[in-house]
């Protein structure tokens, strides 16, 4: 189903994830969680901004335990647990944030 | 049978073998075959991967797709070791066919835990007789 925002529409895939990466702006991001009736804090951006780093340099999504433990190498224990990611991404942090941030969904995610 | 090694739960743990033996673009056998060695990864199995005949051009440095239209995948292998994939084979002799050594290879590596996350290299070169040795020891071998 595609995506209308600002009167503009963007290319998605069945599962809501954008069908071109160079399409994602963080307006996009917010209009995605506006609409799973998410808000997004500095602690999603953390996350959404670590991930578009972590695919710009391997060209992947990270699987879940792969984004923890990076998460809690980059950003300290405290956030390097999945209590804390299922938090902040209750429908999974590797599913949720990775179409939060435009990315394709991870490989072997659960 | 080994017992199993390192696996979390209660799950059986297996050596799984992956051999990457063609081109990287022209056909999707190496890009199936990272994306199930990726999902692989997530089940905790005991996983090795094998770069041999034309395969060992999937891993060459400074890949660029541009020319042909698809997506270079090949900065994917830099995050095996983020999956905990180290046991990375590259057979001698089909390098060596290829006029290669593993100076044109990128490097991959993986961080040590136990060791204060030291670096270490995830390359293993090994020769056509080794590589039959470690096939044998495998549960399951898959082939691309």
């Amino acid at each position: 189903m595609p995506l209308q925002i600002d009167g503009k529409t963007y290319e998605t895939d069945e599962e809501g994830y954008l069908a071109n990466l160079g399409d994602w702006t963080p307006e996009l991001a917010t209009a995605m969680a506006t609409a799973d009736g998410a808000e997004l804090e500095d602690n999603h951006w953390e996350v959404i901004n670590f991930l578009r780093e972590y695919y710009e340099e391997y060209q992947i999504a990270p699987a879940v335990r792969v984004l923890t433990k990076a998460i809690g190498k980059k950003l300290g224990k405290d956030k390097g647990n999945s209590k804390y990611l299922y938090e902040l991404f209750p429908y999974g942090p590797a599913k949720q944030a990775c179409k939060y941030a435009g990315l394709p969904k991870p490989t072997g995610c659960v | 049978m080994d017992e199993a090694g390192n696996g979390g739960g209660n799950g059986v743990t297996k050596k799984f073998m992956y051999m990457n033996r063609k081109a990287p673009y022209g056909t999707v056998y190496a890009l199936e075959s990272l994306e199930v060695v990726l999902i692989a990864a997530a089940f905790e199995q005991d996983i090795s991967v094998v770069f041999a005949d034309d395969g060992v051009y999937q891993l060459m440095k400074g890949q660029d797709t541009e020319g042909i239209g698809m997506k270079n995948f090949s900065p994917a292998y830099a995050a095996l070791g983020d999956y905990d994939i180290n046991k990375i084979y590259i057979e001698r002799e089909s390098l060596e066919e290829r006029g290669l050594s593993l100076d044109d290879l990128q490097a991959l590596t993986w961080e040590d835990e136990d060791d204060d996350w030291k670096e270490k290299s995830s390359l293993h070169l090994v020769g056509r007789d080794e590589l039959a040795a470690l096939i044998a020891e495998q549960d399951i071998v898959l082939s691309f």
